[in-house]
Formats: C-alpha cells, sequence, structure tokens
C-alpha cells in the first residue's frame, strides 16, 4: 500500500493555534538557538502505509531549531543510524529527534546513536507515531497524518528545551528469581549460577519439572522428558547458589530494577505458609502454557473414546506392550489437528509444536504395534525445521495424512458401531469419508496459563493472545516493559522445549548484562528546585516517600534541595509546590507546555 | 474517515474534538501502544503526553491545554498500580480537584477533565473511554453553543439570564 497524499484544503485542516487571533498568546519560553535533526520513519509500511510520512517532514522542517528533517525507511536500520551519525557530526546537530515506534521499543537504540555521534543522549526524544497514530488510525490516513505532524512537533517543543544529562547509577544485587521450574526456568537458573549469581527458583507445584517432566521419549534423541529434568535437578543440585522452593507462589513485588524486593509464600505441611522475602536484581518469569481443554461437545469431546494428545501422549508413553484404551484394544485411531487454534476456541495463534508431536506420537504407536491405522486429519502440517523429518517417517510408519477444508473441519460422533470421523478429503477431490475409529485424539495446542495472581503482582504486560509481551520479537526478545522482569518459555507464546531453553538462556544473558557490571544505569530524570523560587514550605518533603528532600541552607534563605541518587523520578513533589519551584528533568513546566502547544499544532506546510 | 461531530445548529459539521492524554510510561502508556497494536480505533483528535507518574501532572498544565485548544483532557492513571507511590490514586484525585477548580474559576467546565485508571493491557478499555469522551466533548460543545445562543438573544432583548453561557 503506497502512502496517501493529501492536497491542502483550508476549509477542512483542523485549526491552527499558531495562527489563531491576535489574544491567543503563547508562551514564552526561554530558547536558545537549537540545532536539531528530525527523522521520521516509514517502518517499512507500517508508518507510511496511513501517515503520509512527507507531509510530516514539509510540516516540521521549517520549524524553529529544525536544521534537518528526514523521512527514513527503517530508522532503526544500520544504514538509518549510520545516516543520522552522519548527519549529527556533519550538522553539529545538538538535538535529535525521531519519529517511529513507541520509545519502549527504541529509546536505547537512538540513543546510542547520540552517544556514538557526540550528541548527549538526553537531548535525543522519540515520537510515538506508530502504535499511537499509525496503527491506531488505519481507518484515516488524513487524520493520522495531521495527527503525527502535531505529534512531531511537540517532540520538537520538548527537544529545544532539553538539557544535557548524565545518567544516574544504582548498585544491582547479584541475585535472580526463577519463576517456575520447567525446562525454561530450570536451564535459566543454571546458567544463572554460572555466571556467578545467586538464584532463587520458585515452582508453584510439589515437583520441578513442568510438561517435558511429565514426557517420555523425545525428538530428535528420543531421551525421556523426565530423564532431561532429572539431569538439571542434578545439576542445580551441584550448584550451591541455587535455592529451589516448590509449593511456592509470589505474593509481593515491591523495589525497582535491580533491586526488587519479592515475597514467595512458601506452603508447610498442612494449611501453614509461610512468606519469604527475598532482594534480587532481575526476575525471569518461566511459567509455561496450558494445554488447550475442549469444551463438552467440541470434536466429540467428552464422547467415549475423545480424548486430548497431552493425554493421549501419557498413555502412549505408559504403554510397553499392546496399545489398550479404557481395558479396550486401539486398533484404528484418528487424530483431529489444529483444536483450540488457527481461530478454534477462540485461539488465532497456531502452537506449532502440536504437528511435530503428533507425528512423533503416531511414530510411537507404530512401533507399539505397526497395524494400528492412524488417520491424521489436518489443515496444514507445520512440521518446520528437522521436525520434517517426522513427518516423512509417520508416514512411512503407515499413517495416512488427510487435509481437510478451512470451513469444514471433520465431525466426531458416535452409533452404535462405535466412534466414527466424517471429513472431507480436500486432496482427493474433496470425497467425503466416514472413517470408523476406536479412538479420536483431538490435537490441542498452547494457550496462556492462567495466572492473574502473579500478572497483577509483576505488572506483566499481555499480548492480544494472552501471553507475556515482550518488547519486541526480534530485537528485545525476553525483556518486558517491566525493567529486570524478563520473559522465557512458552509463557511468551507456544514453543518447542528447545526453543523454551533458547528463550530461558536468552534471559539468562540479559540478567547478566545488567547484573554482573554491579551498578545499572538509570536516567537522570529526577526533579530538581530552584532555590531562587522556593521558600521552603516543606510540602515537597511530606510529599516524597523516599526521603529525597532535605531543607538546606542556603545564603541565609531555607530551601528544599532534592537527593539525585535518592530521587525515583516520579514527579510527585512538582504539582505540591506552591512556588512552582519544582521541575522534572525531561519534563520541566517549559517542556510540557511546549509539548501541549506543538501537539495543537497539526497544520501541513 | 476523520471522526466528525454531529453537525452543530445550523447544519455544519465541525472536527473531532482534541483531547490530551496524559498517560504514564510504564503502565497506561503500554495499555495505550497495545490500542494501536490491537489496531482498535478511537478519534485522531486524541494526544498523548507520557508522563513517569500521574501525581506528578500540574493542575496548571490541564488549564493551559483546554486554553490552547484542547477540548478536553483525559488523565490515563496508574491507579492502584503505581510503582512510585502507594498512594498515587489519592494524589491524583487531589491534582483532578485542583484542576477542575482551576477550570470553573476560568470559566470552563470541569467536565471537560475526566479521569481513568488504564493499566498496561487496557487497550479495549482506552478506546472505548476515548470514544465516550468524544462524544461527550461534542454533547458539551452542542450545548454550550445552545447556551451562548441563547443569551446573546437574551442580551440583545435586554435580559440576559444570569450564567447564561458562562463556561465554554
Amino acid at each position: 500500500m503506497s502512502a496517501p497524499k493529501f492536497e491542502w484544503n483550508p476549509e477542512t485542516a483542523p485549526a491552527n493555534p499558531r495562527q489563531g487571533g491576535p489574544d491567543e498568546a503563547q508562551p514564552a519560553h526561554e530558547e536558545k538557538a537549537r540545532r536539531i535533526g528530525v527523522y521520521v520513519c516509514h517502518c517499512g509500511g507500517n508508518i507510511s502505509d496511513y501517515v503520509d510520512v512527507q507531509a510530516v517532514v514539509d510540516a516540521v522542517k521549517d520549524e524553529p531549531g529544525v536544521v534537518v528533517a528526514k523521512h527514513t525507511v527503517f530508522a532503526c536500520s544500520d544504514a538509518g543510524q549510520q545516516e543520522m551519525q552522519e548527519d549529527i557530526e556533519a550538522n553539529h546537530l545538538d538535538g535529535l529527534v525521531v519519529a517511529s515506534c513507541s520509545p519502549k521499543l527504541h529509546v536505547v537504540t537512538f540513543r546510542g546513536v547520540a552517544k556514538r555521534s557526540g550528541l548527549n543522549p538526553y537531548e535525543y526524544n522519540q515520537a510515538n507515531i506508530r502504535e499511537q497514530v499509525s496503527w491506531t488510525h488505519t481507518n484515516d490516513p488524513e487524520g493520522a497524518t495531521h495527527k503525527a505532524i502535531g505529534v512531531v512537533r511537540g517532540v520538537i517543543g520538548r527537544t529545544r528545551l532539553s538539557d544535557p544529562l548524565e545518567p544516574l547509577e544504582v548498585k544491582t544485587q547479584q541475585r535472580a528469581l526463577v519463576i517456575g521450574g520447567g525446562i525454561s526456568g530450570l536451564r535459566a537458573a543454571i546458567g544463572l549460577a554460572d555466571v556467578g549469581l545467586a538464584v532463587y527458583v520458585v515452582e508453584r507445584e510439589r515437583e520441578l519439572g513442568g510438561w517435558v517432566g511429565k514426557f517420555g521419549p523425545m525428538f530428535p534423541h528420543e531421551r525421556e522428558g523426565r530423564d532431561l529434568i532429572a539431569s538439571l535437578v542434578q545439576e542445580i543440585r551441584k550448584r550451591p547458589s541455587i535455592t529451589v522452593f516448590t509449593g511456592a507462589e509470589i505474593a509481593s513485588k515491591a523495589g525497582s530494577f535491580g533491586n526488587y524486593l519479592v515475597g514467595i509464600r512458601v506452603s508447610g505441611s498442612g494449611d501453614s505458609a509461610e512468606t519469604i522475602t527475598v532482594d534480587v536484581g532481575s526476575i525471569v518469569v518461566a511459567t509455561g502454557f496450558d494445554a488447550y481443554q475442549p469444551p463438552e461437545g467440541s470434536f466429540g469431546m467428552g464422547l467415549p473414546g475423545v480424548i486430548t494428545l497431552p493425554d493421549f501422549k501419557a498413555l502412549v508413553d505408559g504403554t510397553d506392550g499392546p496399545l489398550r484404551f479404557q481395558g479396550k484394544p486401539v486398533r484404528s485411531l484418528a487424530y483431529v489437528y489444529c483444536v483450540g487454534g488457527r481461530g478454534d476456541g477462540g485461539n488465532a495463534h497456531c502452537s506449532r509444536f502440536c504437528c511435530s508431536a503428533t507425528a512423533h506420537t503416531s511414530i510411537r504407536v507404530a512401533g507399539l504395534d505397526p497395524k494400528i491405522r492412524q488417520y491424521h486429519l489436518y489443515r496444514d502440517i507445520r512440521t518446520y525445521g528437522s521436525f520434517e523429518l517426522l513427518y516423512t517417517e509417520s508416514r512411512k510408519s503407515g499413517s495416512v495424512y488427510v487435509k481437510y477444508p478451512d470451513d469444514a473441519p471433520p465431525v466426531v460422533s458416535t452409533d452404535r458401531d462405535g466412534l466414527k470421523v466424517t471429513v472431507r478429503d480436500l486432496l482427493s477431490g474433496d470425497e467425503e469419508l466416514e472413517i470408523p475409529v476406536d479412538l479420536v485424539v483431538l490435537v490441542t495446542g498452547a494457550v496462556p496459563r492462567k495466572n492473574d495472581g502473579l500478572v497483577g503482582i509483576l505488572k506483566l504486560p499481555i499480548g492480544r493472545d494472552g501471553f507475556f509481551n515482550e518488547i519486541h520479537p526480534k530485537l528485545r526478545p525476553v525483556e518486558t516493559v517491566v525493567d529486570g522482569v524478563l520473559i522465557a518459555g512458552a509463557s511468551q507464546g507456544p514453543k518447542s522445549s528447545a526453543e523454551s531453553v533458547a528463550s530461558g538462556l536468552a534471559a539468562v544473558t540479559q540478567s547478566a548484562a545488567v547484573l554482573k557490571k554491579g551498578v545499572a544505569e538509570l536516567d537522570p530524570l529526577v526533579a530538581t528546585v530552584d532555590p531562587d523560587k522556593c521558600t521552603w514550605c516543606g510540602k515537597c518533603e511530606n510529599a516524597c516517600p523516599y526521603g529525597a528532600i532535605e531543607k538546606l541552607s542556603l545564603n541565609g534563605r531555607e530551601v528544599a534541595t532534592i537527593g539525585e541518587a535518592t530521587c525515583k523520578g516520579c514527579g510527585g513533589c512538582v504539582p505540591v509546590c506552591p512556588e512552582n519551584a519544582i521541575d522534572l528533568r525531561g519534563y520541566t513546566d517549559g517542556q510540557i507546555t511546549a509539548m501541549i502547544d506543538g501537539l495543537l499544532e497539526e497544520a501541513m506546510a | 474517515m476523520t471522526v466528525l461531530a454531529a453537525p452543530a445548529e445550523g447544519g455544519t459539521a465541525t472536527r473531532a474534538p482534541r483531547i490530551l492524554v496524559f498517560s504514564t510510561n510504564n503502565i497506561s502508556d503500554p495499555g495505550i501502544d497495545l490500542a494501536g497494536s490491537n489496531h482498535l480505533h478511537y478519534s485522531p483528535g486524541v494526544r498523548v503526553i507520557a508522563m513517569p507518574c500521574t501525581s506528578g501532572i500540574r493542575p496548571s498544565w490541564i488549564l493551559h491545554a483546554i486554553r490552547q485548544g484542547f477540548e478536553g483532557v483525559f488523565i490515563a492513571s496508574d491507579g492502584d498500580e503505581c510503582a512510585y507511590l502507594a498512594d498515587c490514586a489519592k494524589r491524583a484525585s487531589r491534582i483532578v480537584s485542583e484542576a477542575q477548580a482551576l477550570l470553573r474559576q476560568n470559566g470552563y467546565d470541569a467536565n471537560r477533565l475526566r479521569m481513568a485508571a488504564i493499566c498496561s493491557v487496557c487497550a479495549e478499555n482506552f478506546a472505548k473511554h476515548m470514544n465516550g469522551f468524544s462524544d461527550a466533548l461534542v454533547a458539551l460543545r452542542a450545548k454550550e453553543a445552545a447556551a451562548a445562543a441563547a443569551a446573546s438573544q437574551a442580551s440583545a432583548g435586554g435580559d440576559a439570564p444570569a450564567g447564561a453561557g458562562a463556561t465554554k
């Protein structure tokens, strides 16, 4: 989709307060002459499909202080960053504005650009014109463009008043907390211990291991899942720096990045419980997933002989001889794929691993008794990567694969002859087949685990699919918007066990990168007092629960002073000052009013 | 299409109300981002300034925004989820009270300011608030236009009712 283009029409254009009558006084900011570069990102087409980025550039290029204004296909790409660096150096820029995605994604990236170019990173500001403009106004490209102009002008106004700042440093605890004792959490705990951090593992169940701990042989080496978990538990036992709590849950969280105080409720015998508080620098959440449970009647659920894949896997894993279900021999079975996924059961996502798990299970069934007839009723087979070998082997071992149409899923029913599945065979002339079987296995996928308590305590962001949300799926895949709280494994979406372990180790790396330095850099966006305005009334001192504000004697006057290291940068003291003597860096009175003014200046050039 | 207000008296459609939203970096702004990620629609008249914490909003900024041309201000507060201040909700209520008093003192309808707690996943809730607030501001616009017209007529007749058209 190409960018919409607009003709300027004064009849329909929104009002521009700057062009208002003489009564509309503008605030008088003391602005030094600035040299600001503005970059409007297409984000591929994520922005430019709905926002006319050229119109945005044209509208802001003559703003006071702007000396460079461009649009760029991907501001975050190497080429995009390089262009900005060259411009900053060549034009001696002292301010940088990137209008792109949410600041939560790329503030660090573009502060890095500034830093590498000799520009103070806090002279950089990001305008969110993707999540809060193009993506939310896909139905209104013209409105989105006007809004983008206002948003960028607002951020330029803020940048005109920005000051160079240096980051604050806080000491970080050399301890990490892992929530979830499945394969991802256990492997992460070992990794964290091996980089020299003390580790607490909290598992809700009485036993460690999660899903994998219940599995029999797994692809590719046919090693049992329970053996894998046993070997991880053995490794944990070798590491005295790891403390494991089972039958335990997270009860509370306080503190901030690098210094979290987490309450762990550990159940004792009977109804007794004890809460233990640990102080940790980072938290790895690896709470896994739940298996989709079809409601009664869905694909025959509730009929005798209809079971889910996890239950069938457990049956196969526990069988040495002929396969029997509820005392009866199984001579034929049908697998119905995509139950509770890809639109079914209200779940839009594909769980990916279920195709491979089913193919693998069918090979094992054929190994128990090659005469068992196995029918795989599928929409699409997604045995990606080396799992394709399983698909091939499954077919070689006698399994029959039948592709059904997306809009005509198989119907499971029963009559006096027993269970049967009716399905349209899309690849054989769309013929309707009626398959009598002894067993129907519903191939169910992963759904988000019910963890409302934990979500509430950790303030974890949840995506539309109900799984935990990372900041960026490619660039920051295990970080969340809560600093120091990382997500791993299938808690953030369906994953194979190998992928779960990989993300657990990514969380280890991310934790180590922050905690091993011993200090974390925090934004210096703390409150400051103008001593000339302050008359010391004490209201700010009372408003600060962190004890960051004290009375100071200055040239014979009593004024407030704010400790940079203790101030958390909330700004709670700002509105209580009757003299307007307190400002929060980055959010000063001048900057906020400039943003308010700019946000309304949405007219095109 | 741009959301337009209901036709004003006289039949001319007017632009969607401009609404300034004060969000918070860690709680409500991610919720607003999620509304965008989910392509939930609300009026492009909505503009957002993210703050560290709701308790840091100056009432004077709200008055400034209304004076400059925003028809409404919405505080997307941390509610009880604020990571900084345990009593953030109480402080935010005080800020709203002070700002509403300030609006009234300056002849503005206090209903131009609203506040609701928006969590980091409250995407639909936020879109719903924005659409509802837009509608309310359009209604307020029509009500005030009617009051102003009535006051003007009464003034022309020499018997302006007390308070008519006093708010804007």
